[in-house]
Protein backbone atom coordinates (compact mmCIF):
# COMPACT_ATOMS: atom_id res chain seq x y z
CA UNK A 1 0.00 0.00 0.00
CA UNK A 2 2.94 2.64 1.36
CA UNK A 3 5.92 2.02 -0.55
CA UNK A 4 8.96 4.39 0.26
CA UNK A 5 11.80 4.07 -1.63
CA UNK A 6 15.11 5.86 -0.17
CA UNK A 7 13.98 9.17 0.72
CA UNK A 8 16.41 11.81 2.20
CA UNK A 9 15.73 14.94 3.76
CA UNK A 10 17.80 17.87 5.04
CA UNK A 11 16.21 21.24 6.69
CA UNK A 12 18.28 24.45 6.40
CA UNK A 13 20.73 22.75 4.04
CA UNK A 14 24.38 25.05 3.97
CA UNK A 15 23.65 26.57 7.08
CA UNK A 16 24.49 26.16 11.21
CA UNK A 17 21.11 25.24 11.40
CA UNK A 18 21.17 22.64 9.16
CA UNK A 19 19.93 18.67 10.45
CA UNK A 20 19.59 16.06 8.38
CA UNK A 21 16.20 14.37 9.46
CA UNK A 22 15.70 11.51 7.26
CA UNK A 23 18.88 9.46 5.71
CA UNK A 24 17.84 7.33 2.97
CA UNK A 25 15.10 5.88 4.44
CA UNK A 26 12.88 3.11 2.72
CA UNK A 27 9.96 1.13 4.05
CA UNK A 28 7.52 -0.92 2.46
CA UNK A 29 3.84 -1.37 4.06
CA UNK A 30 1.86 -4.26 2.58
CA UNK A 31 -2.30 -3.65 3.17
CA UNK A 32 -3.79 -4.04 6.18
CA UNK A 33 -0.45 -3.71 7.80
CA UNK A 34 -0.35 -1.50 11.33
CA UNK A 35 2.80 -0.49 12.26
CA UNK A 36 3.80 1.15 15.52
CA UNK A 37 6.88 3.12 15.08
CA UNK A 38 9.09 4.05 18.40
CA UNK A 39 12.33 5.88 18.56
CA UNK A 40 14.32 8.69 20.16
CA UNK A 41 13.45 12.57 20.51
CA UNK A 42 14.28 14.03 16.62
CA UNK A 43 14.43 10.40 15.61
CA UNK A 44 12.49 11.57 12.20
CA UNK A 45 9.36 10.30 13.23
CA UNK A 46 7.50 13.41 12.65
CA UNK A 47 9.34 14.84 10.04
CA UNK A 48 8.14 10.59 8.09
CA UNK A 49 4.54 11.34 8.35
CA UNK A 50 5.16 15.03 6.88
CA UNK A 51 6.78 14.01 3.93
CA UNK A 52 4.37 11.31 3.67
CA UNK A 53 1.69 13.77 3.76
CA UNK A 54 3.55 16.43 1.83
CA UNK A 55 3.66 19.33 4.42
CA UNK A 56 7.53 19.15 2.24
CA UNK A 57 8.59 17.75 -0.63
CA UNK A 58 11.67 15.26 -0.08
CA UNK A 59 15.14 15.80 -1.21
CA UNK A 60 15.44 12.44 -2.88
CA UNK A 61 13.61 8.97 -3.01
CA UNK A 62 10.54 8.04 -4.00
CA UNK A 63 7.08 7.59 -2.16
CA UNK A 64 4.32 5.80 -3.50
CA UNK A 65 0.65 4.90 -2.18
CA UNK A 66 -1.29 2.38 -3.60
CA UNK A 67 0.76 1.74 -6.88
CA UNK A 68 0.53 5.70 -7.36
CA UNK A 69 3.64 7.96 -7.38
CA UNK A 70 2.66 10.86 -5.10
CA UNK A 71 6.42 12.53 -4.46
CA UNK A 72 5.61 15.45 -6.32
CA UNK A 73 2.06 15.43 -5.67
CA UNK A 74 0.47 18.69 -3.61
CA UNK A 75 -0.83 18.29 0.00
CA UNK A 76 -3.93 19.04 -0.40
CA UNK A 77 -4.46 16.29 -2.97
CA UNK A 78 -2.85 14.09 -1.35
CA UNK A 79 -4.50 14.32 1.77
CA UNK A 80 -8.06 12.99 -0.49
CA UNK A 81 -6.46 9.72 0.47
CA UNK A 82 -4.79 10.30 4.04
CA UNK A 83 -5.57 10.39 7.36
CA UNK A 84 -3.39 12.10 10.27
CA UNK A 85 -3.87 12.66 13.49
CA UNK A 86 -1.62 15.10 15.77
CA UNK A 87 -0.35 15.04 19.24
CA UNK A 88 -2.64 18.01 19.98
CA UNK A 89 -5.93 17.64 19.90
CA UNK A 90 -6.64 21.16 18.78
CA UNK A 91 -5.23 20.84 15.51
CA UNK A 92 -7.25 18.19 13.71
CA UNK A 93 -11.02 20.42 13.95
CA UNK A 94 -11.97 24.13 13.19
CA UNK A 95 -13.05 25.62 16.65
CA UNK A 96 -15.33 28.44 15.63
CA UNK A 97 -17.08 26.03 13.73
CA UNK A 98 -20.19 23.69 14.94
CA UNK A 99 -19.34 19.54 15.06
CA UNK A 100 -21.58 19.19 11.75
CA UNK A 101 -19.82 21.55 9.81
CA UNK A 102 -16.69 20.33 10.40
CA UNK A 103 -17.60 16.56 9.67
CA UNK A 104 -18.87 17.74 6.74
CA UNK A 105 -15.63 19.60 5.09
CA UNK A 106 -13.87 16.34 6.17
CA UNK A 107 -16.92 14.43 3.97
CA UNK A 108 -15.57 16.21 1.15
CA UNK A 109 -13.07 13.83 0.78
CA UNK A 110 -15.93 11.63 -0.30
CA UNK A 111 -16.67 13.18 -3.19
CA UNK A 112 -13.28 14.35 -4.61
CA UNK A 113 -13.39 16.95 -7.60
CA UNK A 114 -16.93 15.77 -8.23
CA UNK A 115 -18.52 17.87 -5.91
CA UNK A 116 -20.57 21.23 -6.66
CA UNK A 117 -19.01 24.09 -4.82
CA UNK A 118 -22.65 25.90 -4.13
CA UNK A 119 -23.88 22.50 -2.52
CA UNK A 120 -24.98 22.23 1.25
CA UNK A 121 -24.72 19.62 4.18
CA UNK A 122 -27.89 16.90 3.09
CA UNK A 123 -30.06 15.88 5.21
CA UNK A 124 -28.60 12.46 4.35
CA UNK A 125 -25.10 14.00 5.49
CA UNK A 126 -26.72 14.77 8.68
CA UNK A 127 -28.34 11.36 9.35
CA UNK A 128 -24.80 9.81 8.71
CA UNK A 129 -23.01 11.86 11.10
CA UNK A 130 -25.29 11.60 13.67
CA UNK A 131 -24.63 7.80 13.01
CA UNK A 132 -21.40 7.94 13.10
CA UNK A 133 -21.11 10.23 16.56
CA UNK A 134 -23.16 8.31 18.39
CA UNK A 135 -20.85 5.30 17.52
CA UNK A 136 -18.41 7.59 20.34
CA UNK A 137 -20.85 7.24 23.33
CA UNK A 138 -19.85 11.17 23.79
CA UNK A 139 -23.32 12.38 23.40
CA UNK A 140 -21.93 14.46 20.62
CA UNK A 141 -24.54 13.76 18.18
CA UNK A 142 -27.25 15.67 20.50
CA UNK A 143 -24.50 18.59 20.11
CA UNK A 144 -23.85 18.88 16.32
CA UNK A 145 -24.81 22.54 16.73
CA UNK A 146 -22.52 23.51 18.93
CA UNK A 147 -19.13 25.21 18.20
CA UNK A 148 -16.19 22.34 18.63
CA UNK A 149 -14.74 25.09 20.76
CA UNK A 150 -16.51 23.86 23.59
CA UNK A 151 -15.26 20.15 23.48
CA UNK A 152 -12.99 18.70 25.70
CA UNK A 153 -9.58 17.67 24.05
CA UNK A 154 -10.54 14.02 24.28
CA UNK A 155 -13.96 14.41 22.55
CA UNK A 156 -12.15 16.37 20.28
CA UNK A 157 -9.71 13.98 19.49
CA UNK A 158 -12.07 11.68 19.36
CA UNK A 159 -14.18 13.46 16.40
CA UNK A 160 -11.02 13.95 14.59
CA UNK A 161 -10.27 10.45 14.39
CA UNK A 162 -14.17 9.80 13.63
CA UNK A 163 -13.12 12.81 10.73
CA UNK A 164 -9.92 11.12 9.55
CA UNK A 165 -11.48 7.94 8.73
CA UNK A 166 -15.19 8.65 8.30
CA UNK A 167 -14.23 8.28 4.37
CA UNK A 168 -11.79 4.95 4.34
CA UNK A 169 -8.17 6.82 4.39
CA UNK A 170 -6.17 4.51 2.20
CA UNK A 171 -3.25 5.31 5.03
CA UNK A 172 -3.65 6.77 8.36
CA UNK A 173 -0.77 7.94 10.39
CA UNK A 174 -1.34 8.32 14.12
CA UNK A 175 1.00 10.99 15.46
CA UNK A 176 1.04 10.34 19.70
CA UNK A 177 -2.77 11.18 19.55
CA UNK A 178 -3.64 9.62 22.54
CA UNK A 179 -0.03 11.46 24.60
CA UNK A 180 -1.96 14.82 25.48
CA UNK A 181 -4.90 12.87 26.53
CA UNK A 182 -5.78 11.75 30.02
CA UNK A 183 -5.43 8.00 30.78
CA UNK A 184 -8.95 7.21 30.77
CA UNK A 185 -9.98 8.98 27.63
CA UNK A 186 -6.75 8.07 25.82
CA UNK A 187 -7.95 4.54 26.47
CA UNK A 188 -11.37 5.09 25.19
CA UNK A 189 -9.74 6.67 21.77
CA UNK A 190 -7.18 4.08 21.49
CA UNK A 191 -9.69 1.34 21.84
CA UNK A 192 -11.93 3.66 19.22
CA UNK A 193 -8.54 3.25 16.77
CA UNK A 194 -8.08 -0.03 17.10
CA UNK A 195 -11.68 -1.32 16.61
CA UNK A 196 -11.97 1.79 12.88
CA UNK A 197 -8.62 0.27 11.85
CA UNK A 198 -9.50 -3.21 12.49
CA UNK A 199 -13.43 -2.80 10.83
CA UNK A 200 -12.09 -1.61 7.66
CA UNK A 201 -8.74 -2.88 7.14
CA UNK A 202 -6.96 0.54 7.22
CA UNK A 203 -3.02 -0.04 7.27
CA UNK A 204 -1.92 2.21 9.62
CA UNK A 205 1.24 3.68 11.20
CA UNK A 206 1.61 4.26 14.40
CA UNK A 207 3.79 6.92 16.43
CA UNK A 208 3.99 6.09 20.56
CA UNK A 209 6.07 6.56 23.46
CA UNK A 210 4.10 3.81 25.26
CA UNK A 211 6.36 0.60 25.10
CA UNK A 212 3.81 -1.87 25.66
CA UNK A 213 1.82 -0.61 22.95
CA UNK A 214 4.07 -0.70 20.33
CA UNK A 215 4.63 -4.09 21.04
CA UNK A 216 1.07 -5.26 22.06
CA UNK A 217 -0.45 -2.96 18.58
CA UNK A 218 -0.84 -3.91 15.11
CA UNK A 219 1.58 -6.69 13.65
CA UNK A 220 4.56 -4.73 13.26
CA UNK A 221 7.06 -2.47 15.51
CA UNK A 222 9.54 -0.16 13.78
CA UNK A 223 12.30 1.66 15.47
CA UNK A 224 13.79 4.96 14.25
CA UNK A 225 17.32 6.54 14.98
CA UNK A 226 19.07 9.62 13.39
CA UNK A 227 16.30 9.84 10.25
CA UNK A 228 16.69 5.92 9.51
CA UNK A 229 14.32 3.03 10.22
CA UNK A 230 16.88 0.88 12.65
CA UNK A 231 14.65 -2.10 13.18
CA UNK A 232 11.73 -3.74 11.86
CA UNK A 233 10.16 -6.30 13.58
CA UNK A 234 7.02 -8.80 12.51
CA UNK A 235 5.80 -11.89 12.91
CA UNK A 236 6.99 -14.83 15.56
CA UNK A 237 9.53 -12.75 16.70
CA UNK A 238 7.68 -9.54 17.35
CA UNK A 239 5.54 -12.21 19.28
CA UNK A 240 8.53 -13.17 22.00
CA UNK A 241 9.57 -9.55 22.07
CA UNK A 242 9.44 -7.83 25.85
CA UNK A 243 9.89 -4.15 26.07
CA UNK A 244 13.18 -4.79 27.90
CA UNK A 245 14.20 -7.25 24.84
CA UNK A 246 12.77 -3.71 22.66
CA UNK A 247 15.37 -1.99 24.64
CA UNK A 248 17.97 -3.41 25.07
CA UNK A 249 17.88 -4.15 21.05
CA UNK A 250 17.85 -0.24 20.41
CA UNK A 251 20.99 0.15 22.28
CA UNK A 252 22.93 -2.54 20.62
CA UNK A 253 21.88 -0.16 17.36
CA UNK A 254 22.39 2.90 18.27
CA UNK A 255 25.25 2.76 21.10
CA UNK A 256 23.57 4.30 23.62
CA UNK A 257 20.67 4.16 25.92
CA UNK A 258 16.60 5.39 24.34
CA UNK A 259 16.87 9.24 24.75
CA UNK A 260 12.95 9.70 25.33
CA UNK A 261 12.33 11.04 28.41
CA UNK A 262 8.59 9.84 28.12
CA UNK A 263 9.37 6.26 26.75
CA UNK A 264 11.53 5.54 30.27
CA UNK A 265 8.66 7.13 32.53
CA UNK A 266 6.07 4.92 30.57
CA UNK A 267 7.99 2.09 30.63
CA UNK B 1 -33.65 68.79 24.11
CA UNK B 2 -32.65 65.68 22.31
CA UNK B 3 -34.79 66.76 19.74
CA UNK B 4 -32.52 69.66 19.14
CA UNK B 5 -29.32 67.82 19.47
CA UNK B 6 -30.67 65.32 17.19
CA UNK B 7 -32.93 66.03 14.60
CA UNK B 8 -34.94 63.06 12.58
CA UNK B 9 -33.18 63.70 9.10
CA UNK B 10 -29.33 64.03 11.28
CA UNK B 11 -30.49 60.28 12.37
CA UNK B 12 -32.18 59.10 8.88
CA UNK B 13 -28.73 60.54 7.00
CA UNK B 14 -26.24 58.63 9.81
CA UNK B 15 -28.35 55.35 9.27
CA UNK B 16 -27.87 55.50 5.28
CA UNK B 17 -24.34 55.58 6.11
CA UNK B 18 -24.58 53.24 8.36
CA UNK B 19 -25.82 50.86 6.04
CA UNK B 20 -23.71 51.80 3.25
CA UNK B 21 -20.89 51.52 5.23
CA UNK B 22 -21.62 48.57 6.53
CA UNK B 23 -20.74 46.50 3.22
CA UNK B 24 -16.75 46.93 3.89
CA UNK B 25 -17.32 46.04 7.65
CA UNK B 26 -18.93 42.61 6.04
CA UNK B 27 -15.76 42.90 4.04
CA UNK B 28 -13.48 42.88 6.83
CA UNK B 29 -15.92 40.38 8.60
CA UNK B 30 -14.65 38.10 5.56
CA UNK B 31 -10.88 38.68 5.31
CA UNK B 32 -10.20 40.30 9.60
CA UNK B 33 -12.54 37.56 11.02
CA UNK B 34 -13.47 34.52 8.92
CA UNK B 35 -10.07 34.03 6.88
CA UNK B 36 -7.75 35.50 10.03
CA UNK B 37 -6.11 37.99 7.28
CA UNK B 38 -4.91 41.72 8.07
CA UNK B 39 -6.46 42.79 4.37
CA UNK B 40 -4.66 46.24 4.38
CA UNK B 41 -6.13 46.76 0.81
CA UNK B 42 -9.31 48.08 1.84
CA UNK B 43 -8.96 52.13 1.45
CA UNK B 44 -7.79 51.70 -2.33
CA UNK B 45 -9.89 49.10 -3.11
CA UNK B 46 -13.08 51.10 -1.73
CA UNK B 47 -11.89 54.25 -3.79
CA UNK B 48 -11.47 51.83 -6.75
CA UNK B 49 -15.07 50.61 -6.37
CA UNK B 50 -16.17 54.25 -6.05
CA UNK B 51 -13.79 55.47 -9.04
CA UNK B 52 -15.41 53.06 -11.38
CA UNK B 53 -18.80 53.38 -10.05
CA UNK B 54 -18.68 57.00 -10.83
CA UNK B 55 -17.43 57.04 -14.11
CA UNK B 56 -19.94 54.29 -15.27
CA UNK B 57 -22.75 55.90 -13.69
CA UNK B 58 -21.97 59.66 -15.06
CA UNK B 59 -21.81 57.64 -18.69
CA UNK B 60 -25.91 56.83 -17.80
CA UNK B 61 -25.70 53.37 -16.03
CA UNK B 62 -26.36 53.45 -12.47
CA UNK B 63 -27.01 49.77 -12.11
CA UNK B 64 -24.51 48.49 -14.24
CA UNK B 65 -22.14 51.27 -12.15
CA UNK B 66 -22.67 48.96 -8.98
CA UNK B 67 -21.83 45.47 -11.07
CA UNK B 68 -18.77 47.41 -12.43
CA UNK B 69 -17.70 48.46 -8.79
CA UNK B 70 -17.93 45.01 -7.32
CA UNK B 71 -16.18 43.59 -10.76
CA UNK B 72 -13.13 45.80 -9.82
CA UNK B 73 -13.75 44.85 -5.70
CA UNK B 74 -12.89 41.13 -6.98
CA UNK B 75 -10.15 42.13 -9.28
CA UNK B 76 -8.31 43.92 -6.25
CA UNK B 77 -8.68 41.34 -4.21
CA UNK B 78 -7.53 38.74 -6.58
CA UNK B 79 -4.12 40.38 -6.43
CA UNK B 80 -3.71 40.84 -2.80
CA UNK B 81 -4.81 37.14 -2.50
CA UNK B 82 -1.80 36.08 -5.70
CA UNK B 83 0.50 37.90 -4.10
CA UNK B 84 -0.05 36.01 -0.69
CA UNK B 85 -0.60 32.62 -2.10
CA UNK B 86 1.58 32.10 -4.87
CA UNK B 87 4.17 34.91 -4.51
CA UNK B 88 4.35 34.35 -0.96
CA UNK B 89 4.09 38.16 -0.12
CA UNK B 90 3.02 38.23 3.73
CA UNK B 91 -0.60 39.57 3.97
CA UNK B 92 -0.27 43.11 5.28
CA UNK B 93 2.49 43.70 2.91
CA UNK B 94 0.08 42.28 0.06
CA UNK B 95 -2.20 44.71 1.62
CA UNK B 96 -0.37 47.15 1.76
CA UNK B 97 1.26 47.14 -1.70
CA UNK B 98 -1.81 46.72 -3.71
CA UNK B 99 -3.18 49.99 -1.92
CA UNK B 100 -0.23 52.04 -2.52
CA UNK B 101 -0.52 50.47 -6.26
CA UNK B 102 -4.38 51.29 -6.30
CA UNK B 103 -4.04 54.83 -5.74
CA UNK B 104 -2.24 55.22 -9.46
CA UNK B 105 -4.60 52.70 -11.03
CA UNK B 106 -8.14 55.11 -9.01
CA UNK B 107 -6.09 58.29 -10.59
CA UNK B 108 -6.04 56.61 -13.83
CA UNK B 109 -9.84 55.37 -13.58
CA UNK B 110 -10.95 58.74 -12.84
CA UNK B 111 -9.18 59.66 -15.99
CA UNK B 112 -6.16 61.17 -14.61
CA UNK B 113 -8.14 63.71 -12.57
CA UNK B 114 -8.78 63.45 -8.41
CA UNK B 115 -12.28 64.55 -8.86
CA UNK B 116 -15.30 62.57 -10.65
CA UNK B 117 -18.72 64.21 -10.07
CA UNK B 118 -21.90 62.42 -11.60
CA UNK B 119 -24.23 65.34 -11.27
CA UNK B 120 -27.01 65.51 -14.24
CA UNK B 121 -27.11 61.86 -14.04
CA UNK B 122 -29.50 59.79 -12.98
CA UNK B 123 -28.53 57.26 -9.96
CA UNK B 124 -30.02 54.25 -8.29
CA UNK B 125 -31.14 56.99 -5.45
CA UNK B 126 -32.74 59.36 -8.14
CA UNK B 127 -34.24 56.46 -9.93
CA UNK B 128 -35.84 55.10 -6.47
CA UNK B 129 -36.98 58.87 -5.63
CA UNK B 130 -39.19 58.67 -8.68
CA UNK B 131 -41.39 55.61 -7.11
CA UNK B 132 -44.13 57.23 -4.79
CA UNK B 133 -44.67 61.16 -3.64
CA UNK B 134 -45.71 60.50 -0.12
CA UNK B 135 -43.77 62.33 2.41
CA UNK B 136 -42.13 59.69 4.52
CA UNK B 137 -41.14 58.59 1.25
CA UNK B 138 -38.86 61.65 0.43
CA UNK B 139 -37.64 61.30 4.16
CA UNK B 140 -36.77 58.16 3.97
CA UNK B 141 -36.34 56.58 0.38
CA UNK B 142 -32.57 56.60 0.82
CA UNK B 143 -32.50 54.83 4.07
CA UNK B 144 -34.55 51.81 2.66
CA UNK B 145 -32.49 51.47 -0.75
CA UNK B 146 -29.27 51.56 1.23
CA UNK B 147 -30.98 49.14 4.06
CA UNK B 148 -32.62 46.62 1.00
CA UNK B 149 -28.96 46.13 -0.39
CA UNK B 150 -26.90 45.60 2.78
CA UNK B 151 -29.54 43.03 4.22
CA UNK B 152 -29.57 41.49 0.68
CA UNK B 153 -25.79 40.94 0.54
CA UNK B 154 -25.96 39.30 4.57
CA UNK B 155 -28.74 37.09 3.13
CA UNK B 156 -26.62 36.11 0.34
CA UNK B 157 -23.13 35.77 2.43
CA UNK B 158 -25.25 33.46 5.01
CA UNK B 159 -25.97 31.16 2.04
CA UNK B 160 -22.45 31.08 0.20
CA UNK B 161 -21.24 30.55 3.73
CA UNK B 162 -23.18 27.77 4.35
CA UNK B 163 -22.09 26.27 1.12
CA UNK B 164 -19.46 23.69 0.53
CA UNK B 165 -16.84 26.35 -0.40
CA UNK B 166 -17.98 28.45 2.13
CA UNK B 167 -17.16 26.09 4.82
CA UNK B 168 -13.84 25.46 3.12
CA UNK B 169 -13.48 29.57 3.69
CA UNK B 170 -14.15 29.73 7.12
CA UNK B 171 -12.63 26.79 8.03
CA UNK B 172 -9.05 28.11 6.20
CA UNK B 173 -8.83 30.99 8.88
CA UNK B 174 -9.87 28.81 11.91
CA UNK B 175 -7.50 25.80 11.39
CA UNK B 176 -5.80 25.79 8.23
CA UNK B 177 -3.95 22.43 9.43
CA UNK B 178 -7.38 20.93 9.72
CA UNK B 179 -8.03 22.37 6.17
CA UNK B 180 -4.61 21.13 4.38
CA UNK B 181 -6.39 17.31 5.48
CA UNK B 182 -9.80 17.82 4.36
CA UNK B 183 -8.59 17.86 0.86
CA UNK B 184 -8.94 21.86 0.87
CA UNK B 185 -6.28 24.44 -1.26
CA UNK B 186 -5.98 26.87 1.41
CA UNK B 187 -4.43 29.44 -1.48
CA UNK B 188 -8.14 28.24 -3.56
CA UNK B 189 -9.73 29.36 -0.71
CA UNK B 190 -8.20 32.26 0.37
CA UNK B 191 -8.14 33.99 -2.96
CA UNK B 192 -11.80 33.44 -3.43
CA UNK B 193 -12.72 35.20 0.24
CA UNK B 194 -10.37 37.90 -0.69
CA UNK B 195 -12.40 38.66 -4.10
CA UNK B 196 -15.70 38.27 -2.01
CA UNK B 197 -14.33 40.88 0.18
CA UNK B 198 -13.10 43.03 -2.41
CA UNK B 199 -16.72 42.87 -4.40
CA UNK B 200 -18.52 44.29 -1.44
CA UNK B 201 -15.69 47.07 -0.22
CA UNK B 202 -15.83 47.93 -4.06
CA UNK B 203 -19.82 47.79 -3.61
CA UNK B 204 -19.47 50.50 -1.14
CA UNK B 205 -17.34 52.52 -2.90
CA UNK B 206 -19.48 52.31 -5.94
CA UNK B 207 -22.74 52.92 -3.78
CA UNK B 208 -21.12 55.80 -2.36
CA UNK B 209 -20.09 57.43 -5.60
CA UNK B 210 -23.67 57.48 -6.09
CA UNK B 211 -24.86 58.91 -2.87
CA UNK B 212 -22.86 61.87 -2.97
CA UNK B 213 -22.89 62.19 -6.45
CA UNK B 214 -19.25 62.75 -6.96
CA UNK B 215 -15.58 60.71 -5.85
CA UNK B 216 -12.64 61.76 -4.61
CA UNK B 217 -9.04 60.35 -4.97
CA UNK B 218 -8.80 60.56 -1.19
CA UNK B 219 -12.27 59.14 -0.50
CA UNK B 220 -11.30 55.83 0.70
CA UNK B 221 -8.40 56.86 3.28
CA UNK B 222 -9.11 55.79 6.68
CA UNK B 223 -11.39 53.65 5.52
CA UNK B 224 -10.05 50.02 6.86
CA UNK B 225 -10.10 51.68 10.48
CA UNK B 226 -13.97 53.39 10.28
CA UNK B 227 -14.69 49.56 8.93
CA UNK B 228 -12.97 47.54 11.98
CA UNK B 229 -14.18 49.90 14.43
CA UNK B 230 -17.74 48.72 12.89
CA UNK B 231 -16.75 45.33 12.96
CA UNK B 232 -15.81 45.61 16.45
CA UNK B 233 -18.91 47.50 18.11
CA UNK B 234 -20.88 44.43 15.70
CA UNK B 235 -18.80 41.76 17.00
CA UNK B 236 -19.11 43.02 20.52
CA UNK B 237 -23.15 43.07 20.55
CA UNK B 238 -23.17 39.66 18.68
CA UNK B 239 -20.45 36.96 19.67
CA UNK B 240 -22.58 33.73 18.37
CA UNK B 241 -25.19 32.93 15.93
CA UNK B 242 -25.45 31.69 12.37
CA UNK B 243 -23.67 33.97 9.87
CA UNK B 244 -27.30 35.49 9.22
CA UNK B 245 -27.32 37.09 12.55
CA UNK B 246 -23.99 38.08 12.85
CA UNK B 247 -23.85 39.53 9.80
CA UNK B 248 -26.76 41.06 10.80
CA UNK B 249 -24.29 42.35 13.99
CA UNK B 250 -21.84 43.97 11.52
CA UNK B 251 -24.57 45.58 10.46
CA UNK B 252 -25.96 46.86 13.51
CA UNK B 253 -21.96 47.87 14.77
CA UNK B 254 -21.89 50.42 11.26
CA UNK B 255 -25.48 51.56 11.92
CA UNK B 256 -24.04 52.64 15.79
CA UNK B 257 -20.65 53.61 14.92
CA UNK B 258 -22.66 56.19 12.41
CA UNK B 259 -24.74 57.28 15.08
CA UNK B 260 -22.28 57.96 17.44
CA UNK B 261 -20.07 60.13 14.72
CA UNK B 262 -23.37 61.76 14.47
CA UNK B 263 -23.55 62.74 17.98
CA UNK B 264 -20.40 63.70 18.30
CA UNK B 265 -20.58 66.49 14.96
CA UNK B 266 -23.65 68.02 16.69
CA UNK B 267 -20.69 68.77 19.17
CA UNK B 268 -19.52 70.83 17.05
CA UNK B 269 -16.26 68.72 16.13
CA UNK B 270 -14.81 70.01 13.13
CA UNK B 271 -15.22 67.45 10.21
CA UNK B 272 -11.39 66.68 10.83
CA UNK B 273 -11.64 65.50 13.71
CA UNK B 274 -13.62 62.06 12.44
CA UNK B 275 -10.83 60.56 11.94
CA UNK B 276 -9.74 60.82 15.41
CA UNK B 277 -13.17 59.94 16.76
CA UNK B 278 -12.88 56.67 14.82
CA UNK B 279 -9.87 55.54 15.73
CA UNK B 280 -10.55 56.36 19.57
CA UNK B 281 -13.66 54.56 19.12
CA UNK B 282 -11.93 51.45 17.56
CA UNK B 283 -9.39 51.42 20.36
CA UNK B 284 -12.46 51.62 22.80
CA UNK B 285 -14.01 48.74 21.28
CA UNK B 286 -11.03 46.41 20.75
CA UNK B 287 -9.74 47.34 24.21
CA UNK B 288 -12.37 47.26 26.60
CA UNK B 289 -12.90 43.16 27.32
CA UNK B 290 -9.23 43.33 28.09
CA UNK B 291 -9.37 46.23 30.53
CA UNK B 292 -12.71 44.66 31.70
CA UNK B 293 -10.56 41.66 32.67
CA UNK B 294 -7.78 43.07 34.20
CA UNK B 295 -9.95 45.52 36.26
CA UNK B 296 -11.18 42.28 37.50
CA UNK B 297 -8.29 40.96 38.40
CA UNK B 298 -7.39 44.03 40.38
CA UNK B 299 -10.58 44.06 42.27
CA UNK B 300 -10.16 40.24 42.94
CA UNK B 301 -6.55 40.61 44.30
CA UNK B 302 -7.08 44.41 46.39
CA UNK B 303 -10.61 42.11 47.93
CA UNK B 304 -8.00 39.56 48.99
CA UNK B 305 -5.79 41.59 50.49
CA UNK B 306 -8.28 43.57 52.20
CA UNK B 307 -9.25 39.94 53.55
CA UNK B 308 -6.11 39.43 54.72
CA UNK B 309 -5.42 42.77 56.43
CA UNK B 310 -8.66 41.75 58.43
CA UNK B 311 -7.57 38.53 59.35
CA UNK B 312 -4.08 39.82 61.37
CA UNK B 313 -6.41 42.40 62.71
CA UNK B 314 -8.25 39.70 64.64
Amino acid sequence: MLKIEGISKTFHPGTVNEKTALKDLSLHLKEGDFATIVGSNGAGKSTLFNAITGAFIVDEGQIFLDGEDITFKREHLRSVDIGHLFQDPLMGTAPHMSIEENMALAYLRAHGKKRAMFSRITKEEKKLFREQLSRLDMGLEDRMKNPVGLLSGGQRQALTLLMATMVTPKILLLDEHTAALDPATAEKVLELTKQIVKERKITCLMVTHNMHQALELGNRTLMMDSGRIILDISGEEREHLTVDDLLMQFKEHVGEGLDNDRILLSK
Amino acid sequence: MLSNLFSASVLVTALELGFLYALVALALYISFTLLNIADLSTDGCFTLGCAVGAIVASAGHPFLALFAAMAAGVCSGFITAFLQTRLGVQSILAGIIVNTGLYTINFMVMGNSSKVNVFGNETIFSLAKGVSEAGWYRLTYKLILAAVITILMCVILHWFLNTTLGLSIRATGDNEHMVRASSINPSFTITVGLCVSGSLTALSGGLLAQYQKSCDINFGTGQVTIALASLMIGETLVRRGSVLVRTLGVVLGSLLYRVIVAVALRFHLPAEALKLTSAIIVTIAIAAPYVKERMDFYRRRRAASAGKGADKNA
